[in-house]
C-alpha cells in the first residue's frame, strides 16, 4: 500500500486537502501536518480533552480520530471560534471570568463549550459539568470554568 | 503509533476477504477510543496489528431497526449518542441508556459504539451486564456464514473473546422488550464521570400482568472477574418471587457477592468489591423493577 494517503476534508468551513500516513492522529495532522496548533496535545490517551474538535457535529478527541478518517467530514477547531469581529462570547466569558491560567486546556473547554450551548442553550450547572467532563484542568479547579460557560449562555441568550 | 495500514471496506464480503488474509494482524475499528491508544501504547497485546479495517462504512455495521414485534438491532460500530438521541431507544430501552450515556465522556459517545466496547472485551466494560440483562444475541459473520451467539458467552477472558481472528461482530439483538419488563446499569467510581467501574451491576427483570410476580430476572457484573459475570443463583433467588419482596432482593445481592471473583488493585479490594456487588445489585434490581411497572429512574 502506499506510505501516505491523500485526503480531502472541510475544516472551519474551507475545503482542505492533505496527506498522511494512516497512522497519524486528526491531532497529528491539524498539528504537524497542517500547522493549526490551536488543539492541543495533552494525555493522547482520550483522558483530558485537550484535542477537542467538532467532527460532523459532535465533539471528539483528535486524538483518537485517524487523519485518514477526517475524508469527507467537517472539522471545526478553536481557530475557527473567533470571527475577523473578533471573540466568541464563550471566549470573552473565559477572558473577563479568568477561567484559564496556563491555557492548554482551554482550546478543548471553548470547542467543547461551544457545542453544547449550540446544543442547548441554557444548561445547568449539573448539565455543564457532565458535558464538560471530558476536559480537564490542573489550574482552575473547573468553578470558573463553569462560570464563564454560563455566564456566555446569558450573553449569547 | 507504529506503521498501521488503513483500509475502509464498504462491504461485509470485503471487510471478511481482509479478514481471512491478514488474521491476526488485523483488527476492526469503530470509534476506535480503545484500538487506537492500544496501537499506540501496547500494541504488542494486540498482536502487533498492522491493518485497521474501519467497519463504519459496512451498512450492517451501522443498522439501528426497531419494531415492537422484532425488538432492536444494533449495528456494532452505531456511536453512543446515536443510542441515547434516539426517543425510540431512549424510550424502550433505558437500561441500555444507562450504559451508552457513561461511557467515557461526551467526546468518547461521539465515537465509541457499544458494539466496541463488547468487542474490546475488558471485564470493566459498561456496556456488557447490561446487554446481558438484556438477553442480547450477537450476530457474527466470518467466512463460513454468519452465527448468532448469546451475549453472555462472548467473552472468554480480560481482553479475550470468542471472535476467531477472520469474523467480525455485525450487530447486537435486542429482544422486543414485553410490557412489565425493566432494566438498569449501574456502577460505583470515585468520581462522578469519566472513570473505570470498580463494581458495575445490570439488571432485568421480567414481571407478570399484575406486577405482582417476577417471571424472570438477571443479574450480571462488571469488573469483578476476568469476564462479565452473569449471576444464576440471582435469577433463582428472584424468579416466583413478589418484586415487592426485599428478602428476595436480598438473596439475589448476597448471590451477586458470592459469584464475584474480584482481583484486589488500586480502584478496591477484594472484600470492598464483592461487598458492592450485594450493594449495586440490590438498587439495580430496585430501579428495573420500578421500569418495569412504568415508573421513572433518572438515567443520571
Amino acid at each position: 500500500m502506499s506510505t501516505k494517503t491523500h485526503v480531502q476534508t472541510k475544516i472551519n468551513g474551507e475545503t482542505v486537502d492533505f496527506l498522511c500516513e494512516p497512522r497519524q492522529s486528526l491531532l497529528e495532522v491539524l498539528r504537524d501536518v497542517l500547522q493549526m496548533t490551536g488543539s492541543k496535545e495533552g494525555c493522547n490517551d482520550g483522558n483530558c480533552g485537550a484535542c477537542t474538535v467538532n467532527m460532523d457535529g459532535r465533539i471528539v478527541d483528535s486524538c483518537l480520530v485517524l487523519g485518514v478518517e477526517a475524508a469527507g467530514s467537517e472539522i471545526n477547531t478553536i481557530e475557527g471560534v473567533a470571527t475577523s469581529d473578533g471573540l466568541h462570547p464563550i471566549q470573552q466569558a473565559f477572558l473577563e471570568n479568568a477561567a484559564l491560567q496556563c491555557g492548554i486546556c482551554t482550546p478543548g473547554f471553548i470547542v467543547a463549550s461551544k457545542a453544547l450551548l449550540e446544543a442547548e442553550p441554557n444548561p445547568s450547572e449539573e448539565r455543564i459539568r457532565l458535558w464538560l467532563a471530558g476536559n480537564l484542568c490542573r489550574c482552575t479547579g473547573y468553578d470558573k470554568i463553569v462560570r464563564a460557560v454560563m455566564d456566555a449562555a446569558q450573553k449569547m441568550a | 503509533m507504529k506503521w498501521i495500514d488503513f483500509a475502509n471496506p464498504t462491504t461485509l464480503d470485503e471487510a471478511i476477504r481482509l479478514l481471512s488474509e491478514h488474521g491476526e494482524k488485523a483488527r476492526v475499528m469503530a470509534g476506535g477510543t480503545d484500538l487506537i491508544v492500544q496501537l499506540r501504547v501496547s500494541p504488542e497485546r494486540i498482536g502487533n496489528a498492522d491493518l485497521v479495517i474501519d467497519g463504519k462504512g459496512i451498512p450492517e455495521l451501522n443498522e439501528i431497526s426497531f419494531s415492537k414485534e422484532e425488538g432492536l438491532t444494533l449495528g456494532a460500530s452505531v456511536p453512543c449518542y446515536k443510542i441515547y438521541q434516539n426517543p425510540t431507544i431512549a424510550e424502550t430501552y433505558p437500561g441500555l441508556i444507562d450504559s451508552a450515556s457513561l461511557i467515557g465522556g461526551i467526546q468518547i459517545q461521539g465515537r465509541a459504539s457499544i458494539g466496541g466496547n463488547l468487542c474490546n472485551g475488558t471485564p470493566s466494560a459498561d456496556s456488557i451486564p447490561t446487554l446481558i440483562a438484556h438477553n442480547v444475541v450477537c450476530k457474527i459473520v466470518g467466512p463460513g456464514g454468519t452465527r448468532e451467539v448469546d451475549v453472555e458467552d462472548f467473552c472468554t477472558g480480560p481482553s479475550r473473546t470468542i471472535l476467531e481472528p477472520n469474523e467480525l461482530l455485525v450487530s447486537l439483538h435486542f429482544p422486543a422488550p414485553p410490557k412489565g419488563f425493566g432494566a438498569r446499569y449501574i456502577r460505583f467510581i470515585p468520581r462522578n464521570e469519566m472513570d473505570i467501574a470498580v463494581a458495575g451491576v445490570g439488571a432485568s427483570v421480567q414481571l407478570d400482568e399484575k406486577n405482582s410476580v417476577i417471571k424472570s430476572a438477571r443479574v450480571a457484573l462488571a469488573s469483578v472477574g476476568p469476564t462479565p459475570i452473569l449471576v444464576n443463583e440471582a435469577t433463582s433467588a428472584l424468579v416466583g418471587k413478589s418484586p415487592e419482596d426485599e428478602s428476595a432482593i436480598s438473596k439475589a445481592g448476597q448471590a451477586a457477592k458470592s459469584a464475584a471473583t474480584p482481583i484486589n488493585d488500586m480502584r478496591g479490594t477484594v472484600e470492598y468489591r464483592k461487598h458492592l456487588c450485594d450493594v449495586l445489585t440490590r438498587r439495580a434490581l430496585n430501579a428495573a423493577i420500578t421500569r418495569a411497572k412504568g415508573g421513572t429512574i433518572d438515567v443520571h
